[in-house]
């Protein structure tokens, strides 16, 4: 099932200007629901651009961007029409009908940057309260919960991705890059968003901490069933966490597909300036030298299957 | 006959925490020397201590205690501002955030900024400024905008303005973390290319492990004190303790080692490259193969 759909979306920065630029053109896009998407592509190529449309923080040129069906860049007067034609109103007097309709449009929208939480590259950089927990708590207290259901989101997300209550009381300045970076992401799951959006959220962490963000994520996912976007370089962790993978390419999606199809085209998206994996290019080494590799290879535990497959039957050749 | 560059002993370095009236030792009698004109990378986990030992090396930090020596002179204690000046002018550094480091409007002005604070004649300059734009293969940027430029060649400008000061040493503190991969193969070229071509002392400070095994010497940095020093064979061959500390090894070293636990006997001790992963994968798998046929 679709979450979120971008249909022939297009986005020119400074229309009309001699700096005129088509970030994303003519784009159609589904983000299935409860998958782990990672959404690759060199500098420039529209990734982030689209992320920024994917809760309404910026509406495209052209083209429409649906959450559950629902466009997110519809006018006030779009909504109200195609809410005319709509089942789930038909039984209302006239007046009450556009009444609930606006009405829906206005929750809609009030709720929408809940509902997709964006974590922005080295979202610590906006860390700003004087306690982690009020931090935390920043998001949740937005959508006007009452204290209690804040105290709770505020641990949930703590729990999600490691901070440590002994620190809700600290100055989020006084923790290392690791830290701070759990706290914000965890600022962005206290709203319990049914779509989070990452850009980058490894990006400037030790290896500890890179497997840190993506295993929350990747339990964030498991136990509430959300969708993610991911936005990376990093060939080796999309390899390793996500369920599908887009690949931006100059304002247009160049593939799209399971992890496994795209991955199988490694050396297209080396000339697309993208990573090649290092196990990937370990086990082309392996090949050339003659051993009976067959399965496209992308991270070390596939390395590690499939030699120990092959190595069980060398004897017999 | 390689001489020291760098040389600390028992430097110590403490942060003031925020909210607590305590001090946060960052780093503990940290002793190193560096040989001038080698490649050195320092791997630690995030706080480890490795970027405020950098930091420690031009004195943009000073230390608590200890001692520093740069090139053959001890840089510690009371030091005239000309003194300063020139262990910066040494000591270059190149930092994360391409967007913080560029000052001026367009880019051979901003390579300039060092060398025109230091009062260099104009011809000086302009010799200066074009050399070092070709070294870092910007020269046909020179009139643009910084902000028009890719993260990787906004630090290859970072790097020219550190070049114009001609310095001996540049210390690289996680300068490709924000850059993609092409961004960061061309600052790593250029790195390379200053340690082989100029002679120029490098260290890198790196969260990348396929960075760092492209060094001559790895450097260790946990909890403030060296954890290790030594090739990066022999540091990757230390998978364990490096794991142990927050870090890792490449994926190819890391499937030499799981391999081994399934049972494969393989060598760890030179796995810094895929390629000589791949020699000693494929030398163990054609050796058991032998058994039945002969010559594999």
């Amino acid at each position: 099932m679709d979450k979120i759909r971008l249909e022939n979306v297009t986005y020119r920065y400074d229309v009309g200007t001699p700096f005129e630029q088509t970030a994303l053109e003519d784009v159609t896009l589904s983000i299935e629901a409860g998958k782990i998407t990672g959404i690759i592509g060199h500098t420039g190529s529209g990734k982030s651009t689209m992320m920024k449309l994917l809760n309404g923080l910026d509406s495209p040129t052209e083209g429409k961007v649906y959450l559950d069906g629902a466009c997110i860049n519809a006018t006030k007067k779009e909504w109200l029409a195609q809410g005319l034609e709509d089942e789930k109103y038909k039984d209302l007097p006239k007046n009450a009908k556009k009444k609930a309709i606006l009405k829906d449009y206005a929750d809609f929208h009030k709720n929408l940057c809940f509902r997709v939480g964006l974590v922005m590259q080295y979202p610590e950089y906006q860390l700003f309260e004087e306690t982690v927990a009020k931090d935390i708590a920043f998001g949740p207290r937005n959508m006007g919960l009452s204290e209690e259901e804040i105290a709770k989101r505020v641990k949930e997300a703590a729990a999600f991705t490691g901070v440590s209550e002994d620190l809700f009381e600290k100055s989020p300045f006084d923790l290392s890059g690791g830290q701070k970076r759990r706290v914000a992401l965890s600022g962005v799951i206290a709203m319990r968003p049914e779509v989070l959006v990452l850009d980058e959220p490894a990006a400037g962490l030790d290896p500890r901490g890179r497997n840190n963000v993506f295993e929350s994520i990747v339990d964030y996912r498991n136990k509430t069933g959300s969708t993610i976007v991911i936005v990376s370089h990093s060939m080796e962790d999309m390899a390793k966490y996500c369920d599908r993978v887009v690949v931006m390419n100059h304002a247009k999606v160049a593939m799209v597909g399971e992890r496994k199809e795209v991955f199988a085209h490694v050396r297209e998206l080396a000339g697309m300036g993208l990573d090649i994996p290092e196990i990937t290019r370990l086990a082309e080494l392996l090949l050339a030298k003659g051993l009976p590799l067959t399965d496209a290879i992308y991270t070390v535990e596939e390395a590690r299957e499939a030699l120990l497959a092959v190595w069980k039957g060398g004897g017999d050749k | 006959m390689k001489e020291t560059f760098i040389k600390t002993e028992e430097l110590s370095f403490s942060y003031q925490a925020q909210t607590e009236n305590e001090k946060i030792p960052a780093v503990k009698n940290l002793s190193v020397e560096i040989t001038s004109g080698e490649y050195v990378a320092i791997l630690g986990h995030n706080g480890s201590g490795k970027s405020t030992f950098a930091k420690l090396l031009n004195l943009i930090l000073e230390p608590v205690s200890g001692k520093l020596f740069v090139d053959g002179k001890e840089r510690t204690g009371e030091l005239t501002e000309a003194e300063l000046l020139e262990l910066r002018r040494s000591v270059g550094m190149v930092f994360q955030n391409p967007d913080n480091q560029l000052v001026a409007t367009l880019v051979e002005e901003d390579v300039a900024f060092g060398p025109e604070n230091l009062g260099y004649p104009r011809e000086e300059l302009r010799t200066r400024v074009d050399e070092a734009l070709a070294t870092v293969g910007m020269t046909e940027y020179k009139d643009y905008e910084p902000h028009k430029l890719s993260g990787g060649q906004k630090q290859r400008v970072a790097i020219a303005g550190v070049l114009a000061m001609k310095p001996r040493c540049i210390i690289f503190d996680e300068s490709t973390a924000m850059l993609d991969p092409s961004g960061r193969q061309e600052v790593l070229s250029t790195i390379r290319r200053l340690n082989r071509e100029e002679g120029i002392t490098i260290i890198n400070i790196t969260h990348y492990m396929n960075e760092a095994a492209e060094a001559d010497r790895i450097l260790v940095i946990n909890d403030g004190e060296l954890l290790l020093d030594g090739t990066p064979d022999e540091v990757f061959s230390k998978r364990d303790l490096l794991l142990s500390v927050g870090l890792e090894v490449p994926q190819s070293a890391e499937l030499v080692f799981r391999l081994k636990e399934a049972g494969i006997d393989l060598p760890t001790d030179a796995l810094s490259s895929p390629e000589k992963c791949a020699e000693a994968i494929a030398k163990a798998y054609f050796a058991q193969c032998k058994g039945g046929r002969g010559n594999g």
